[in-house]
Formats: C-alpha cells, structure tokens, sequence
C-alpha cells in the first residue's frame, strides 16, 4: 500500500530510460540535449507547482531563484586563484581539496573551487534569501502579492545586468566541468550525452521524491487546506505562515539547484535566464499543467520547454506562450489535463488495459 | 549642489514621473470596475503610440491621436468581448495570468504588424531642441503637455466615477458586483464600458509620451511594471495618489541619480516600493479599510 | 498514470519529427546555419541581419550558387537568451551538420558558443562586436563587425584635433554598452583624455535629463555616449533641451539614418566613427568597396523596402567572407578555415579584410571614418 504512490515515479524512470534506448536507437541522441535542459527547467517548474498549486502563492519572480544558484557557481568557478595561493582562504580551501585545477583551452594554469563547494554555496544563499524575503512577501495576497514577487525578481536582474562580476549584459561563460558522482561530468560536451541526461533526471526523480513525500505528509495536508481555506487551516491548528514560507523555500532551493547544473552542462548563463519573461514562461507552464498537478505541470514543462529550445515555434516563441496562457485560462483553468475529454480519454485506456 | 543643478534634477525627475503618473493612472480605470489589475495597460499606451505615429503620416496629429484613441479603444473592447466575458468565475490568480498572457500576445502581433524598429511622434509644440528656460534650469514644453494631460484625465475622472450614472455603476461593480447586479446594472457592460476607458486614455498617454520616451513594439512591458509599481504606491484604484506617486517615483530617482550610479537606479525605486508594500499595503493614499474590503 | 506520461511524450516526439521533420538536404548543395536574435531586445541586430542572409542566399543561388553548389540557408532565432543559442548550436552542428555557424548577434551568446564551435571544428563567424571573441584567438572562430577598440581611437583622435580633453561617458546596460565602456575608460590615458563621469544607464530609458545633469555639473567640453537604440536619439534631444552646447559623439552603432531622423534637429552635428555603407555615394570612384557598398544598399532597399544599416552589413559580410573560402578552398572545412585565415585585401561593407592567424577579425582603425549628420544626412566629417 505504501508503495503505491511511489508507482509513478518507477514509471518515471521507466519512461526516461525507454526513451534514450528509444532515441540512440533510431540514431537521433542529440534529441537528448534538448530533453537535458527541459529536464532542468522541469526542476524549476515544479517547484513552483508546489508554491503556486499547493500553497496558492503566485510567483512571477522564480526565474531570479535560477538565477542565483546559476550566476553563484558561474562566479565563484570561474574565479581563478591560481596567481592567490598564498592568501590563507585560497590555501585552505587548496589543502582541504575543495579546489579543482587544469588548464583553460588556451594551456593557462588555473585553480578554481569545486563545484560541490559552490553548489553548497548556491543553496546556502539561495535559503537565506528566500527566507529573507519570504517573511514579508507571504503576508502580501493577490496583486500585491504578484507585484513583489515581480519586483523581487526585477532587482535580482538589475542586480545581475548591473554587476561586472557577473558579466553584467554578457553574462559568464567558459564555467568548467562539474564533476558528478563516480566521475561522471556535468558539461557541454556532445560526447558525454547520454551520461548527461540521466544525470540531469536523477535529480527530476530525486526532486520530485522529495514533493511526493511532501505531499503526501502532514505539511501536504495543511497544504492542501491551506490553499481550500486559509481561516479554516489555522482554525485546525496549522502553522499557516510557517508551512507557507517552508514551500517557498524548498521551491526557491529547487530552482536554484537546477540553475546550478544547467549552469555546468551548458557552460555559462546569462542575464535572460533571470528575465520577466522567464519567470512569465514559468507561471505559464504551472497553469497548462494544472496547477495543483505535479505530474501534468512536469509533463508540460517538458514538452514545452523541449519544443522551444528545438527552435519550432522559430520567431513565435513568446507569442506562443501568451496564446498558451490565454487559451488555457479561458478553456481549462484546471490545466490541460482535467478537460473532460482528456479523463474520458484515460478512462478508455484504463478499461482497454 | 548648486541651486540651478538641484532645480534641474527635479524637473528631470518631473519629466520621468509625469510618463509614471499618466502609466499609473489607467491601471486604475478597470481596477475601479472590475478589482482586477490588467497586466496588459502597458501595451494600450504602445498600441496608442503606434498607430498614432501610424496615422500621423497621413493626418494632422490631432487627427491621427484620435484614430489611434479609437483604434485602441476597440481593441480594449475585444479584448473584454473574446476573453474577458468568456471566463467563469475567474480567481484573481486566473485574472493576473490571463492579462499577462494578453500582454504578451499584444507585443508579439505589434512586432509582427510594424517590426522592431523604433519611431516616435513629433513634439506637439516647438521640436526636439525647444525647452523653457525656468530659473536656469530647462524643461521641454513636452513634460508640460504630459502633465496637463494627465491633470485633465484626473479631474475628467473624478467627475465621472462621482456624478455621471456610469461612473457610478461602475464603481458599484468594483465594490459588489452581485449587489450590482441585483441593483439592475449590467455588469458585463459596465466592464466592457472600462475596458474601453482605460485604452483610451492609455492611448492618450502612449501618443504624448512618444514624442519623449520614443515608442518600440516592447516598451509597454517596462512602462507597466513602472506604472503598476506607481498605482500601488498612491493607493490602488487611487487616481490621484498615482500622479502623487508618479512624480515623487520620478523625482526620487532623479535625485538619486546625482549621488548613486545610476546602474541600480531601476533596483533602488523597486526596493523602495517593496518596503512600503511590506509597511503599508494600501500604499500612500490608499485606506487600509477599504483594501481589506476588497476580495482579493 | 504511466500511460498517460507515455503516450503525451511519445506523442509529443512522434508530432516532433513528423510535422519539423528537417528536410534533407539536396545532393550537392552545402548547408550553413545562423543563429541570429531575430526577435526579442537584440532585434535591431539580428532582424537586419537574418533580411540580409536571406537576400545574400538567394542571389547566389540564382546565379548559379558557389562553384556550382547551392547554398541552403538554416536560420534559427535565438531571441537573444544564451540557453537558446547553446540549443541551436549544437543541433546545427551535429543534426543539421551545417558547413559553419553565421552570428549569434550579441557578444554574450557568441562566448557561450565560442567553445561548442571549437570542439566540434566547425567555423563560426560572429556578427559581434566584443574583442573577447577574437582575443584569445580561436582556430575556427571569426568576427566581422569592426573592433570597438578602433572606434574608440578614432574618437580619440578626432577629439585631440579639436583639442578636447575633458569628456563625460554615458554607456547602456547592453553588451554594446559594456565592451564601450570598458576600451573608452582604457585608451583615455593614451590620448590624454581625462574621464570626468562615466555613467550607465537602462537601453530602456525613457529620459536622460537627471544623468546628462551630472555631466553637465562636471564642466565637460564633449560627451560620448556608447548605446544603441533608441536611447542614441533621447540622449542628443536632452542635451539639446539642457541647453548643453558641447559636442555629442556617438558609437558605430549609430549606423542607420533612421536613428538620425529620431532625433530630429537634435541629431545635427552628432560625430560618430563607421563603416563606410553610411557614405557610399560620396567615396571617390578608386575606393575598393564603394561597388559592393552600393550594391548592397540598392538590393537591400529594393528587396525590404527600408534602409540599410551597418549592422545588416555585418552578416553581409559574415556570409562573403565564407563563400570566398568556399570558393577558393571547395567544401573542406579545414582548407576553407584556412583559406579563410588567409584571407587578404578581401573588401566588406565593414573595410577591408585581412585575416592572419592572431588576427580573426581582420579590421584595423582604417575601416573607420568619421561621420556627422547634416540637414539630416550623414556626410563624412571633416577637421
């Protein structure tokens, strides 16, 4: 019985390792590329399902979460202390073998700290300032709501346009290698394809383990109550603006760690990555998928983001998107995957099955 | 700092926030009506910018203002009849998707109707290098034209939410549409009716403004996020609090400028906002009471 | 719950490959990809650009292509974000297995690609402008827009002529805007320029009033501002309403008369370096690159019904540059990359090319001249 709910995610996986046999089969990998970086984005996507869904926060901020796990490892890798190992700091972090170094393509020394050490670093930051300014933001309903989330994200993006450790309009590039568990390596290079795909969907089954759990579990109740009625759930004895600012964290920490590896497997980020629009393209997807529906918002984030990084909807991109976000409020504010034909649908393959 | 330099930094600051004010100002039109904020009002000023400039090829301005008035006008109209009406029920969560949606799909048929270029309507006095002298500092007769607009949209305003039978049936949808229903107005047209409003006097303030800030298929996105900051800080729904809000915003800014890089200035205003939203939520002239009234 | 999950992203991959299948490419014809921001806040860039590559294409292959190969053109809007152009790199080069990568149009998503492009031994030749592009040098990466460090040179000059010395900067939160600032506040020294404000502001400012204000305190006798669209056009109207009398110079990306028109009576007597598209009718008849400058311009115009800028003339370039490798060299990308390093005397719409093996850019200071607006023309400028 306990099990049962963990069913999805065996199918999960089943349906990631069908589809890479499925694709290296037929001679199409570098359709795995695309599907890397949508895993990624899946990551960030339903984070925000859970904050959006289940708490019934709007955020139109959560690309700038993104952001700083993404520009915080892009910065602190690329630093080279080569020429510093005399400073204390440097030759600590030097002895206790938090420090990688190599040469840069064009055969300079360079030292630069783990990546492990600066994933830490992302998700330290990441929690401080989701707390921060978790606090004052969740008291704020409706409008207000979405404008401080708005304005939450608009500072991050001034602050990263405006900084010239972050490469201010051009952003940081040549980030290295992240080297993963048993020597794998998270990087850009088209050779390491495959081992980077499941890499990039361990950590979708991990994340989305992690929401399942949650869930399913006494914070998952108050959750659920708390977006039916608010009044009500405190009235029952559930620390509302305690279980509230906790989702906001775990959904900001979520995207901050999938900014951190995107950061790796593509070898640099820029400013866009922390725009409106992405965090815009976000909210989008939560709705197509239904908010409160963790598998359906994974599913379309997927396709979506998978179809727009293969360049098909070419200069209609972000037209799609507003179509998408109009179309779906209008038809299915439930999200695709509660229109009645669609049950119907599932309901005829459960009985032919 | 010498007195001519300080008065110049205000009347630049005048100059910015009069384009916050006459932004901040349309927000409130259909938030009046309907209590929902249209993430969209930023693309009724560039819609009203473009097709003036448009028309202004082939009429008198005057002339051309007034099309584009009317061309946005209709625009705001099917924008409520296709989408709008259509939704069932719909959460303010729903209603901040659907007009960020519209925003979007806007900006893209602008840019796919005109293209990427820039352009801009001519000052409606004197030209590009015209300004009033005022004490040693300058100001272009533009900011002048602007602000008077943005007076008359105000007073026009406030007449008409107080004493035409309208601006009153619309207010009473604003505060309970079911009582206003029962009331025997028709609410759908009276949503239809700010739908209209509010395009229209965003077109007025896209047509005046251009001619300072240049109009381009996405400027309505940074406008709206400005104005939308502005009609929180003077008090949702507030017109006047947004042309307080506007111009303080804007002179603030400009003041800032002369000490701080201007690198941050955008982060700075919306930090500022921040903390009056987390301090005051019904902003600067808002009342507390009647925000919390509101169903959010 | 499995089937569900299956079926969409089944379905989603069959409809994929059905309906975008990538057509094949035609026995005998050789495939180029760009990746150029055709939408999105570079457009002003990559829209020119990608008009620019389409006329180019065809001309050529109506006229019988390259050695007789056709070229076939795959154009792929990035929008300008970096996730994108790594995206679009990748599946040119191992999908669509392009000959060479044209663009990307901004200096940021051309360094995210900078290293794909190398592993992969593909040619890429950017239509940016950063010197990092080129410096270090990359064996199998190009660039055509003129170096900003010869810009700022030529400002320079034409400042110590006029016996200016003391300036006040004003630069955009673009890539543009940075890689200015950065070669403006460094080449100063050299011709003894004194920096008495630097200044950034936001490519979507609106008025520029408060900050020309701060300058204008510090007593500068010229401004520069490092910017593009449609800031350029706000900053010579507010100087003239401050009433500032001191000369406005401009960068190279100033070059489209459109922006010119903007400013109206304010943008007479703008100095700004370019390349010489701007001026072709008034290049001697002996000038190497007045033919293909007025060529360019007439079809450009012909075909879009707009003017054309320098920056349509980048990816002009961009695009010749290849197909004379290809010409001299066949369809090997070595022998082509080579001849392309090789390059020598080769005329642009930018200057003449020059290629060497540290020297992918192939510019130097003489691709510049200094320009000026009258009555609403740009004419050269003469001191």
């Amino acid at each position: 019985m306990k099990l049962k709910k963990y069913y999805p995610i065996f199918g999960l996986i089943l349906a990631v390792i069908f589809i890479q046999l499925l694709v290296s089969g037929i001679g199409m990998q570098f359709y795995l590329t695309q599907l890397t970086m949508s895993a990624y984005y899946g990551i960030v996507i339903i984070g925000l399902s859970i904050l959006m869904g289940y708490a019934g926060q709007i955020s139109i901020g959560h690309a700038a979460f993104f952001a700083i796990g993404g520009y915080t490892t892009a910065a602190l890798t690329t630093m080279n202390f080569a020429a510093l190992t005399d400073v204390p700091i440097v030759n600590f972090l030097i002895k206790t073998g938090l420090t990688i170094s190599g040469m840069d393509p064009y055969g300079k020394k360079i030292i630069y700290i783990s990546p492990w050490l600066s994933l830490f670093i992302a998700v330290i930051i990441t929690i401080f300032i989701a707390a921060l300014i978790g606090v004052p933001i969740l008291k704020l309903k409706g409008h207000y709501l979405a404008m401080a989330t708005l304005g939450f994200g608009i500072i991050i993006y001034r602050i990263v346009l405006g900084t010239s450790i972050f490469g201010e309009a051009d952003g940081i590039s040549d980030v290295p290698t992240f080297k993963f568990l048993f020597n794998f390596k998270i990087n850009s290079d088209p050779a390491l394809r495959v081992e980077n795909y499941y890499i990039a969907w361990l950590i979708v089954v991990i994340s989305i383990f992690i929401l399942t759990n949650l869930i399913n579990s006494r914070v998952g109740r108050a959750l659920r109550s708390l977006h039916g009625n608010e009044e009500a759930a405190n009235s029952m004895g559930v620390n509302i603006s305690r279980t509230k600012l906790l989702v906001f964290i775990l959904s900001a920490v979520l995207a901050s760690v999938a900014g951190v590896f995107m950061t790796h497997f593509n070898g640099g980020i820029g400013p866009a990555e922390s725009g409106v629009m992405r965090s815009v393209r976000y909210v989008a997807i939560v709705a197509v998928g239904g908010m409160a529906n963790l598998w359906g918002t994974l599913i379309m984030g997927i396709i979506l983001n998978y179809l727009s990084l293969r360049g098909y909807f070419g200069s209609y991109d972000d037209a799609v998107f507003g179509i998408i976000l109009i179309v779906i409020m209008l038809f299915a504010p439930d999200g695709i995957f509660k229109l009645k034909y669609c049950n119907n649908f599932i309901k005829l393959i459960k009985k032919t099955s | 700092m010498k007195f001519e330099y300080l008065l110049q930094y205000i009347l630049s600051g005048l100059t910015n926030g009069s384009i916050y004010a006459i932004t901040a100002i349309g927000f409130n039109i259909i938030y009046n009506t309907t209590g929902i904020i249209n993430f969209a009002q930023g693309e009724f000023l560039m819609l009203g910018g473009m097709s003036a400039i448009t028309f202004s090829q082939y009429f008198p301005l005057p002339i051309a203002i007034l099309f584009a008035v009317i061309v946005t006008s209709i625009v705001g109209a099917l924008i409520d009849f296709t989408i709008i009406r259509r939704m069932k029920k719909p959460t303010v969560l729903n209603m901040i998707i659907i007009t960020i949606g519209l925003s979007i799909l806007i900006r893209e048929i602008a840019l796919h109707v005109w293209d990427e270029k820039v352009r801009s309507l001519p000052y409606f006095t004197g030209d590009e290098t015209t300004s009033i002298n005022f004490f040693g500092a300058y100001i272009p007769p533009q900011v002048l034209w602007v602000l008077g607009i943005s007076t008359l949209i105000v007073v026009f305003l406030g007449f008409f939410f107080k004493y035409t039978v309208a601006g009153r049936s619309m207010r009473a949808c604003s505060s309970n549409i079911t009582a206003a229903k029962l009331c025997g107005i028709k609410t759908n047209n009276m949503i239809t009716f700010s739908f209209v409003l509010s395009a229209a006097i965003g077109a007025v303030a896209g047509a005046a403004i251009s001619p300072i800030a240049q109009t381009q298929y996405d400027c309505g996105t940074s406008l709206a996020i400005k104005g939308f900051a502005v009609a929180i800080l003077g008090g949702l729904g507030n017109s006047t609090g947004a042309v307080i809000g506007g111009l303080l915003i804007g002179i603030l800014e400009s003041l800032s400028i002369s000490i701080l890089p201007l690198a941050y200035k955008d982060a700075i205003a919306i930090t500022i906002l921040l903390i009056i939203l987390f301090v005051k939520p019904s902003g600067l002239l808002g009342k507390s009471e009647i925000s919390a009234l509101k169903e959010f | 719950m499995n089937i569900k999950r299956f079926l969409s992203i089944a379905l989603s991959l069959i409809v994929a490959a059905v309906s975008f299948s990538c057509k094949k490419a035609e026995s005998g014809s050789i495939k180029i990809g760009a990746i150029l921001a055709v939408t999105g806040p570079a457009s002003f860039l990559g829209a020119p650009e990608s008009k620019t590559l389409k006329m180019l294409v065809d001309q050529i292959n109506v006229s019988g292509g390259i050695n007789g190969k056709k070229l076939e053109l795959v154009i792929k809007d990035s929008g300008a974000s970096p996730a994108k152009a790594i995206s679009f790199a990748k599946q040119l080069i191992e999908e669509e297995k392009v000959f060479a990568i044209l663009g990307p149009s901004t200096s940021g998503e051309t360094m995210k690609i900078k290293n794909i492009c190398e592993k992969a031994k593909t040619i890429l030749i950017s239509c940016a402008a950063a010197e990092v592009i080129v410096n270090p040098v990359a064996k199998y990466v190009f660039k055509t827009p003129q170096k900003d460090s010869d810009a700022v040179k030529k400002i320079y000059q034409t400042m110590k002529k006029m016996g200016i010395s003391k300036i006040g900067l004003m630069c955009g939160n673009t890539g543009f805007g940075k890689a200015g600032k950065k070669q403006l506040e460094k080449i100063a020294k050299e011709y003894g320029i004194k920096i008495l404000a630097s200044e950034v502001y936001d490519k979507k400012s609106t008025d520029l009033t408060s900050v020309l204000t701060k300058i204008k305190a510090k007593k500068v006798q010229a401004v520069v501002n490092w910017s593009i669209v449609p800031a350029q056009a706000i900053v010579a109207k507010n100087m003239k309403q401050l009433n500032m009398n001191v000369p406005l110079f401009q960068s190279h990306g100033f070059g489209n008369i459109k922006y010119a028109r903007q400013a109206g009576k304010a943008g007479e007597g703008i100095i700004f370096p370019a390349g010489r598209l701007l001026i072709a009718n008034d290049l001697p008849d002996s000038n190497k690159q007045k033919k293909l400058l007025l060529d360019y311009k007439r079809n450009y115009e012909a075909v879009y019904k707009e003017d054309a800028s320098t920056f349509g003339g980048h990816a002009y370039d961009a695009l010749t540059i290849l197909v004379e490798g290809i010409r001299r060299a066949g369809t090997d990308k070595e022998k082509v990359r080579d001849a392309i390093e090789n390059l020598k005397n080769f005329p642009g719409t930018g200057g003449i090319f020059n290629f060497s093996p540290t020297d992918h850019n192939g510019l130097d200071i003489n691709a510049f001249t200094m320009m000026t607006v009258k009555n609403g023309k740009f004419v050269p400028y003469k001191k």
